[in-house]
């Protein structure tokens, strides 16, 4: 498993959390720390406060679509420590995704919020302003959900890579 | 008796030379004074994440230098790292030296952009940017001998890079090594002491430590308002760990500042580049790797310090050919939260100096 070399360990960060705030981790592995998704404003904002983990800065938010889940991930930055905290909240609720903004604690959360609304459809709740950041409202359909493709009118692309074995599915 | 003013709405862009690409903002006025501030992109959208779930690793290096075509190669390092974390790839140590010549290269390069931008933006129009652009077309001229392109340079690899530099491309970066401290001195000249200069930008777009900390601003931004962070030292990728460099950084995080923090940063490029030069070992500039590089399933969050700041990959693989999720964590988009607060209650000659100082490349912004 890949790990950036300032990154801390999701088990050492799950423990802490889950001390001081019980019940709000659902997994840890190595690399990332997951939390329950309507409670990540919490975390965050322990995660924020705290000074032994000092998440000071929201380096960096996105979102994966898994086919049934979508994970939110936060990249959580601490300037004076050095190093890197990844907090992950799972979507189950894959036709109408939504978790709380995390823009009450970072700022820097406001267009990056907004970019995942545009290009997954997850709604951040308490975002002062969420918009389609690229594309114009009434644009059918989220780009990055893996089952675009598939909505009608869509060009579904190659089935397979071209230097692939003839007849073996990519994906 | 006092006069009341209705709030009109004034728009600026998408096409207007101080948006710095196709960058729109909708503004609010009050009299000479900025309401409130709302910006429009998405004009230059080519939905790149998803283009790269369809193609390989090695196909998605082109789309890298197409989001921030300014800093081409400094995007290509940015995924080749992020691409190699995830598939355990390593890089031998002459391709190593060569990353950092030429990420500092287009630091340098993309610096005189920004800054003779903002020289214009300021109202200085035009006469300081074409000096700068004098040296970024001598490094262009670097780029083109050694990968054949200027701007997007498609130069990085998985593994290494694409090309040994040709045989006068070492005399031609020393001659420009030598020249750059004296043209630098020649803008200190011209600008550093002059009244309108100073008048425009001391004091305009001013953020806190705290503000910019919070807000994500990373980069010049960051270091401008007091904070000395810097990925090249905090966490050192390539080989910086061995180069000898110092962080330049503001005071009070205004334009000015900005502008001053990017000047020494092309100095002490210049001292990375020569460092460089000189320890650079010879050997093999790339290792071979599949066609069809296959990482385990993972994910990998690689960073680099690019000329606008924290430039990030976040490439999800699930064990096939092509990237199962492509992320790319913009500066210039990023450092653009905090506009509103830079813009509201300011005239509106300042706003365009400040968005002009927070250096933008819409390209990026929109990918």
């Amino acid at each position: 498993m890949p790990r950036a070399s300032r990154q801390l360990e999701g088990t050492r960060v799950a423990e802490r959390l889950e001390a001081a705030l019980p019940g709000i981790v659902t997994r840890s592995t190595e690399e990332w720390v997951e939390v329950v998704p309507a409670r990540v404003i919490e975390a965050l904002q322990w995660l924020h406060d705290d000074d032994e983990l000092d998440a000071a800065q929201l380096s960096c938010l996105t979102a994966v679509d898994r086919h049934t889940t979508f994970e939110v991930v936060y990249h959580l930055q601490s300037l004076d420590r050095n190093h890197q905290i990844v907090v992950k909240a799972i979507l189950t609720d894959h036709d109408t995704p939504a978790l709380p903004s995390s823009y009450p604690v970072y700022k820097g959360a406001l267009l990056q919020e907004d970019e995942v609304y545009d290009l997954f459809g997850i709604r951040f709740d308490g975002h002062p302003n969420l918009r389609r950041l690229f594309l114009w409202d009434g644009y059918l359909g989220h780009p990055l959900r893996k089952d675009f493709l598939q909505l009608e009118g869509r060009f579904p692309g190659l089935p397979m890579f071209p230097f692939e074995e003839k007849g073996v599915q990519v994906r | 008796m006092t006069t009341a003013t209705d709030p009109y709405v004034l728009n600026i862009g998408p096409q207007h030379p101080s948006t710095h690409g196709v960058f729109r903002l909708r503004v609010v006025m009050d009299g000479e004074r900025i309401q409130d501030v709302e910006m429009i992109v998405g004009y230059l959208h080519r939905s790149m994440e998803k283009l790269a779930e369809e193609r390989t690793f090695t196909q998605n290096i082109p789309f890298t230098d197409r989001a921030d075509y300014l800093a081409g190669m400094s995007n290509n390092l940015g995924y080749v790292l992020a691409a190699e974390l995830l598939s355990g790839v390593e890089v031998p140590e002459r391709a190593q030296y060569l990353r950092v010549i030429f990420a500092e290269l287009q630091r340098i390069a993309s610096h005189a952009m920004s800054n003779g931008q903002l020289v214009s933006d300021a109202g200085a129009w035009q006469t300081p940017l074409l000096y700068m652009w004098r040296e970024r077309e001598k490094i262009l001229d670097l780029f083109e001998m050694t990968c054949g392109a200027r701007l997007t340079t498609n130069y990085m690899r998985i593994g290494g890079v694409a090309f040994d530099p040709p045989p006068e491309f070492y005399p031609a970066v020393n001659q420009l090594l030598e020249e750059l401290p004296e043209r630098i001195e020649e803008y200190h000249r011209l600008l550093i002491d002059n009244e309108i200069f100073l008048a425009r930008t001391q004091g305009v777009g001013t953020i806190t430590a705290e503000d910019a900390i919070n807000g994500s601003l990373t980069g010049p931004m960051l270091r401008a308002s007091g904070v000395p962070w810097d990925l090249r030292k905090a966490e050192p990728y390539c080989v910086y760990d061995r180069m000898e460099f110092d962080i330049p950084v503001g005071r009070h995080g205004d334009a000015y500042d900005r502008f001053m923090v990017r000047m020494e940063e092309v100095k002490q490029s210049v001292r990375i580049i020569r460092q460089a030069l000189d320890e650079m070992p010879v050997g093999a500039h790339k290792t071979d790797i599949p066609l069809a590089l296959r990482p385990a399933p993972g994910e990998a969050y690689a960073r680099v310090e690019g000329p606008r700041g924290e430039l990030g990959f976040y490439v999800v693989s699930d064990g096939g050919p092509a990237p199962y999720r492509f992320h790319v964590r913009p500066p210039s988009l990023i450092n653009l939260s905090l506009l509103r607060e830079m813009a509201i209650g300011a005239s509106l000659p300042d706003a365009v100096v400040a968005l002009g100082s927070i250096d933008i490349v819409v390209g990026e912004i929109d990918r």
